[in-house]
């Protein structure tokens, strides 16, 4: 069967197709869809979890019971989920455990851009890495094999370009059985991780180490390609696509494991050819491997280590090198002026707007563009931040992010910055979302109490996890197959763990949103405001668009400040899209227009 | 096409325009007529009306899912100021098909930056071919009952300039869109053809 498939959807079926009977996940982008195509199988329990943590420890157990098992998260969500990861390193496993984490090089749509290969060193573990969808799925039966036959957890390693790209797959048809018992063996010297244990472990990581190299001399997706001997390119992943394209000619050692690396097998490369370079994206992580060798490899001196690398970027760089003819590069494109970046935004619609608008006033961080208005402002406040849709409230015209680091950070934030002394001068104000909240908002927030602090935390609940694509959560009341479930309560969470000042508003209510927010902040208590609005993405039908009235409106700029990608402005009159306006749903604009010129499109 | 010919299609436009679709027909419709095809997109943030690209690579092999800067045969561009912003992508004499409509960035209302004019979006692609045809792609779109229908439209637009049979391309659209827009997209592929016939700049 010939299909045309994304990384993700490849290591599903790959995994499907292998047996797999648990995966878990936390959405992040480019790994979302890995869980996504999975849990469409039926004989597979896909759940999301409420973390990455969670999505291994439930993968590890599924493991430990004998079925094959995943967790899929991005590259910050290995982070996460490292603590039972690195115990998995020790333990080993009973049925196949993989791990797909999916790297973001050049920072797509993640916080830091890191290579997470140096995880599959860290832990020991071996790291198999596809270069194109036909590999994700090849690959697959081939880490649960490497999984049970020595008793480890497997990395499988992605990035944003083999996830997110489509390539031809031919797949098989047929759903292999897991081949071990569902059943748990007491074994506390293998499974109880107590000191006594550990170490009786610990010489087995690495006999196992010292297995896989060997493995991995013969394993058939490392492997040579001899082309020209002038030069040999080492290579792996989505960089020896870019490498074969520049270099159609040249001898090629393509790693499809590269932790732990065939040693004999480079040695055998490097000495067949007159120079070898290796071409790899982000760290030099192969480089310095090869180097430990004793062999003589170069790379990283001339090919970039930031950012995603590209066939142009590795031509560029070779010919730098030296290791390409010099070329004649077009004419630059010539431009009068500088054409207007396109940032993401909040959706016309969002729930977040109203909640940013009336922050943005408070804090004094809006500047109607209709007035000449550019003195520098106090608001005494400061807002920490999360991650999720609500992280473009860092943009213009809101500007209501003063930090964003990673998830469930926010609160901690505003509670260290008090106890450094910031709120005897300033108000403090965190900001999260619904489906962060639960990945890791509660334990700071059981910090705060706890610990007593005095400062203000938006949950902006908006019913989903938006910005990967409305996977459900905790909170929804939907599992990952689409099933009813029973929804885990944001607000009784929130009074559970003891904080005494909460309120629920309408988030498309600007009065009760300023109402709230203003009293949370004055209260100097450890306050909570949920603002409740479905994401306007998934609204079923949009209803009574708003038009602006040309001769009510005296053009004073206010409703540009909402942030409303439908608002736009014809000459200095402002307009509403009437295809993007959410209309009755939202509302938030006629809400502010300080001379009702906003009305919806059938009154007039 | 032989098998050391290729057609290298960059599509460019808005987050919600359905970039995405277009670019899983095409691949499709490449495969069913027997090239290797191998595609990438952008997206991630792009739901949240950011730009968005999707690279489309057709041969006898590809390697690479990313077209060089340079190198690209055909622009598909959905909107205006994403037909400008990659227009140093083209390789020279390349295909520009520019859909005449404009989604000005927050900015431009905000009064910070300034929407490019049609001469100077025309001037930048002129910088590398002569070869630019602006559809009325939009408006088409609209009249045709359903704006959404865009990106078929388009794709009717591009077909004109590839080797692949209607019918290979309408057996794609009919797999790929929902069952009960079937019918109004086939329609809009063919309003796409004959649009772009009498839109050469």
């Amino acid at each position: 069967m010939i299909r045309l498939l994304s990384g993700n959807e490849a290591f599903a079926l790959g995994a499907y197709h292998a047996g797999v009977a648990v995966a878990t996940a936390y959405p992040g982008t480019p790994s979302s869809e890995i869980l996504e195509s999975v849990a469409r199988f039926p004989q597979v329990y896909a759940e999301w979890s409420t973390n990455e943590k969670v999505a291994m420890e439930v993968a590890l157990g599924a493991s430990y019971a004998g079925a094959r098992a995943m967790a899929s998260m991005k590259q910050v969500g290995l982070n996460v989920a490292s603590d039972p990861f690195m115990a998995a390193a020790t333990t080993g496993i009973n049925g196949g455990l993989v791990v797909i984490c999916a790297d973001d090089p050049g920072i797509h749509s993640s916080q830091c851009e890191q290579d997470n290969r140096h995880f599959a060193r860290l832990a020991k573990v071996p790291m198999l890495e596809p270069s194109d969808s036909q590999e994700a799925y090849d690959l697959m039966p081939l880490a649960f094999e490497i999984s049970e036959r020595f008793d480890t957890p497997v990395l499988a390693r992605s990035t944003t370009r083999i996830s997110h790209s489509k390539s031809i797959v031919k797949a098989g048809d047929n759903r292999r059985a897991s081949p071990r018992p569902i059943a748990f063996e007491r074994n506390p010297e293998k499974y109880v991780m107590l000191p006594t244990s550990a170490r009786l472990r610990r010489p087995l990581i690495e006999e196992r180490l010292v297995k896989l190299a060997n493995h991995s001399e013969t394993f058939p997706y490392n492997r040579i390609e001899w082309g020209d001997r002038n030069l040999g390119i080492v290579s792996s992943g989505i960089a020896y696509q870019y490498a074969r394209e520049v270099f159609p000619k040249a001898s090629f050692l393509k790693l499809g494991m590269t932790y732990p690396l065939p040693a004999r097998m480079i040695g055998e490369f490097a000495a067949g050819v007159d120079r070898i370079i290796v071409i790899e994206e982000l760290d030099p992580f192969l480089e310095e491997s090869i180097l430990a060798l004793g062999i003589k490899v170069t790379g990283k001196d001339f090919i970039p280590r930031i950012g995603e690398l590209n066939p142009g970027i590795i031509a560029e760089s070779c010919r730098r090198a030296g290791l390409l003819p010099k070329a004649t590069p077009l004419p630059p494109i010539k431009t009068a002026s500088r054409l207007p970046a396109r940032p993401p935004l909040l959706c016309a619609g969002c729930p977040h707007t109203a909640p940013f608008f009336v922050l943005s006033s408070i804090a004094k961080r809006s500047r109607n563009p209709k007035t000449k208005d550019t003195a520098p402002r106090e608001s005494g406040l400061v807002i920490t931040g999360d991650i999720g849709c609500y992280t473009l409230g860092a943009y213009p015209p809101w500007n209501v992010m003063d930090t964003t680091t990673c998830m469930g950070a926010g609160i901690g934030e505003a509670l260290g910055m008090e106890k450094a002394g910031l709120a005897d001068g300033k108000k403090l104000v965190a900001l999260i979302g619904d489906s962060t909240f639960i990945h890791s908002g509660i334990t700071p927030l059981v910090d705060a109490v706890y610990n007593q602090g005095h400062f203000t935390i938006i949950i902006l609940d908006n019913g989903t996890t938006a910005m990967t694509g409305h996977q459900p959560h905790p909170g929804t009341g939907t599992s990952a197959k689409g099933e009813p479930t029973q929804a885990v309560d944001i607000e009784s969470i929130v009074r559970a763990i003891g904080v005494r000042n909460v309120t629920v508003v309408k988030a498309f209510d600007v009065k009760e949103v300023r109402g709230a927010i203003r009293a949370a902040i004055d209260s100097n208590q450890l306050s909570v405001i949920i603002t409740r609005g479905g994401c306007s993405v998934r609204l079923p039908k949009r209803t009574g668009p708003r038009v602006i009235d040309a001769a009510k409106c005296n053009q004073c700029g206010v409703c540009l400040t909402v942030g409303c990608p439908a608002i736009q402005t014809a000459g200095d009159q402002p307009l509403i899209d009437a295809t993007m306006c959410a209309g009755d749903a939202c509302t938030v604009c006629q809400q502010i227009c300080p001379h009702q010129a906003i009305a919806p499109s059938n009154s007039q | 096409m032989t098998q050391a010919t290729k057609i290298d299609v960059l599509m460019t436009g808005v987050g919600g325009q359905g970039i995405i679709l277009s670019s899983d027909v095409m691949a499709e419709t490449a495969i069913s007529c027997g090239y290797d095809v191998k595609k990438t997109d952008v997206h991630g943030m792009a739901q949240r009306g950011g730009a968005v690209t999707s690279h489309v690579r057709i041969a006898g092999k590809v390697a690479s899912p990313l077209i060089d800067e340079g190198n690209v045969d055909i622009l598909l561009a959905f909107e205006k100021l994403e037909a400008a912003r990659w227009a140093s992508y083209l390789r020279p004499g390349a295909i520009a098909i520019v859909n005449n409509h404009s989604l000005p960035p927050l900015s431009v209302a905000l009064g910070t930056e300034r929407y490019p004019t049609d001469t100077e979006v025309i001037g930048l692609l002129k910088q590398r071919t002569d070869d630019i045809y602006l559809v009325r792609g939009t408006s088409l779109a609209m009249k045709l009952g359903d704006a959404r229908t865009l990106n078929i439209l388009m794709m009717g637009c591009i077909s004109v300039f590839t080797p692949f049979a209607d019918e290979a391309w309408k057996k794609a659209i009919s797999e790929l869109v929902p069952p009960k827009v079937r019918e109004i997209n086939l329609t809009a592929f063919d309003k796409g053809k004959e649009e772009v016939r009498n839109a050469r700049v």
